[in-house]
């Protein structure tokens, strides 16, 4: 079986009137099923650019980019919409929940594009907001909650409709030692004992221990693993 | 569908103040409009049922009972303006009783093609023109009576006698009109029959019509055909008077353009703030979610689908306000009417003013919906998400 995830000479430009921007430059990797892959770097590296085609957030500007046998980079937008849909949960440093709903309707945000009805809806809902330890706030607000809370629920909302792949953006970017390790080791869980495909930027050395690979980007370039290896602290 | 119910209310919710202040404005702009096109719908419905305002009465300026001469029948005929002229004559007498006064009248051919309010079907109206001593009677006199089309009804004289010095006529029932209109009831207990018959057949009064009445084309010149037709036989020894048949409808009539007008362009400004106004909260409102539709769109949600969720949200802000304001324009018009009907003239709202209501509350709705939701419909995620 082939890795899940299959880089091949990605780059991404961006234009701003004149200026040109290449923040990834012919990037290639690959992911392997069931792998927990931390990608490091320094502020402007590319990690987040990185991470959104991989996630399908955004197309490259060159060089192909399959998951799970799919060339995504090749779909058009609606496409991607609906491919997101299916295949992967996004987590970011600062939740992005829907202030005015509830846990459980955020978390249940993803199963409308569905076609469950609403009891089985609200029961699969219910499901990983027990497996995010939060079964007894599914009613309340993300203001009623603690940032630990909160990026839990994210993470409730990010798996509740079974993706193979989890793209994590800084998930512990905005926590407390103490709520970061709580989400790092529900992350681990998720890998280990669900087989998510997790892909996590961060650029907390302590973070990045919890994943299974650490990958270095520097100037939109992967540095070589061995090299980036080398612990820095 | 519903489903997405809860994520547009939830959006309404985000800033409660800001949605209750437009709700109030929607709600007070649908109640003004409901309350206009009550007024509206009165001066409109005086207009069309009322054929009266159409119709002039031409009477001797002297007495309602001296006639006036045939001969100008054909001269009111050429007075620019009326599109018809008929004739009748006072007829009276009773039946069987002399308590059993009748609304007796001898009337021209045409007298019916003036009088749409009175239906007689045209089979009977045929035969009242064949039938040289036929009559038409109004369906509660023939009730009263138990006439039926057919019988031989002897009515007795109380002004005009018969040539052969007899008081007493005998008709034959050839036909019964109705009337539908509820306020025109008492127009059902008329008896008419053929003037030539009577011209024929009176002792005294012949040759003369008793007053005519004229069909106008258009009910604000009523003033001017009026004074035209009466010109005719100025100085003359049968001067007239004519006036409306129904002077109030036609003051109505003629106030219907101007009162269209005044409604409409309130409306119009009341509608042209409003869709301003909404307009700025749903733009404020899509602007400062951005984040959020931007998550909505990274979960899956379609470039569409957050368009029609943006749309669903305005068009629910206005339909919710204005099934309110109509509401209370409802419950204001009915208590309006029951106080101060006679002043005051209203329609109840009714199934049209709330269809158009309603359909006006959808379009406004897309209408100010459509740039927010298309920005939202456009935005891009990496960027939205990224705060750039
Ligand atoms: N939409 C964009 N338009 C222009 N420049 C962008 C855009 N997104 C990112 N960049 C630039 O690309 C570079 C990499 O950004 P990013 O991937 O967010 O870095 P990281 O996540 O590693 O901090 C930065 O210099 C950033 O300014
Ligand atoms: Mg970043």
């Amino acid at each position: 079986m082939g890795p899940l995830v299959e880089i091949r000479n990605l780059s991404k430009v961006y234009t701003r009137g004149r200026e040109r921007i290449e923040v990834l430059h012919h990037v290639n990797l690959d992911i392997a099923q069931g792998d927990f892959l931390a990608l490091m770097g320094p502020s402007g590296s590319g990690k987040t650019t990185l991470l959104n085609l991989i996630g399908g957030l955004d197309s490259p500007t060159e060089g192909t980019l399959e998951v799970g046998g799919q060339r995504i980079d090749r779909l058009g937008q609606s496409e991607l919409a609906r491919w997101r849909a299916s295949h992967v949960g996004f987590v970011f440093q600062f939740y992005n929940l829907l202030p005015m709903l509830s846990a459980a309707r955020n978390v249940e945000l993803p199963l409308l594009l569905t076609k469950l009805p609403a009891a089985k809806r609200r029961r699969h809902a219910a499901i990983a907001l027990e497996l995010v330890g939060l079964a007894d706030r599914a009613a309340h607000k993300p203001g009623e909650l603690s940032g630990g809370q909160q990026q839990r629920v994210a993470i409730a909302r990010a798996i509740v409709s079974d993706p193979t792949l989890l793209v994590c953006d800084e998930p512990t970017g905005d926590l407390d030692r103490q709520s970061a390790v709580e989400v790092l080791t529900l992350l681990q869980n998720l890998n280990r004992d669900h087989g998510k495909t997790i892909v996590m930027v961060t650029h907390d050395p302590k973070a990045a221990e919890h994943a299974r690979h650490v990958l270095h980007l520097d100037k939109g370039t992967l540095v070589e693993a061995a090299q980036a290896a080398e612990p820095a602290w | 569908m519903v489903k997405y119910l809860p994520l547009v209310w939830s959006a309404l919710l985000r800033r409660k103040t800001r949605t209750v202040f437009t709700l109030v404005s929607v709600i007070a702009a649908f109640l003004l409009f409901g309350l206009l096109n009550s007024v509206r719908d009165a001066f409109a419905s005086a207009g069309r049922n009322v054929a009266a305002a159409t119709r002039l009465i031409t009477i001797s300026k002297e007495s309602f009972v001296v006639s006036l001469p045939k001969s100008l029948l054909l001269q009111i005929r050429s007075v620019p303006g009326v599109s018809a002229v008929t004739y009748a004559n006072w007829f009276g007498g009773y039946y069987q009783h002399p308590q059993n006064q009748l609304v007796t009248e001898a009337v021209a051919p045409n007298y019916f093609d003036l009088y749409p309010e009175f239906q007689l079907p045209a089979a009977q109206l045929r035969a009242f023109h064949a039938t040289r001593a036929g009559a038409v009677a109004g369906a509660s006199l023939a009730e009263r009576f138990h006439w039926r089309i057919g019988d031989e009804i002897p009515i007795e004289a109380t002004i005009f006698p018969q040539k052969s010095g007899s008081n007493t006529w005998t008709f034959t029932l050839v036909g019964i009109y109705h009337v539908d209109d509820p306020r025109l009831q008492g127009e059902e207990g008329a008896l008419f029959f053929n003037w030539d018959y009577f011209d024929q057949a009176t002792a005294f009064g012949g040759g003369t019509a008793g007053w005519y009445i004229e069909r106008i084309a258009h009910p604000q010149e009523a003033y001017r055909v009026a004074h035209e037709i009466d010109a005719l036989s100025l100085n003359s020894d049968h001067e007239t008077k004519t006036e409306s048949e129904d002077a109030f409808a036609a003051a109505f009539v003629s106030q219907f353009a101007d009162i269209g007008l005044i409604v409409g362009s309130i409306m119009g400004a009341v509608f042209f703030t409003l869709i301003l106004l909404t307009g700025n909260t749903m733009a404020q409102a899509v602007r400062e979610r951005i984040p959020e539709l931007a998550i909505l769109k990274t979960i899956g949600f379609s470039s569409r689908s957050v368009l029609a969720l943006v749309l669903a949200e305005s068009v629910l802000l206005l339909a919710l306000g204005g099934a309110i304001g109509l509401a209370l324009a409802a419950v204001a018009v009915n208590a309006i009417r029951a106080r101060l009907g006679a002043q005051i003239p209203m329609l109840p709202v009714g199934t049209q003013a709330w269809l158009s209501g309603l359909a006006l509350t959808i379009i406004i709705g897309l209408l100010v919906g459509a740039l927010p939701a298309r920005r939202g419909m456009r935005l891009r995620i990496v960027e939205a998400l990224s705060g750039r």
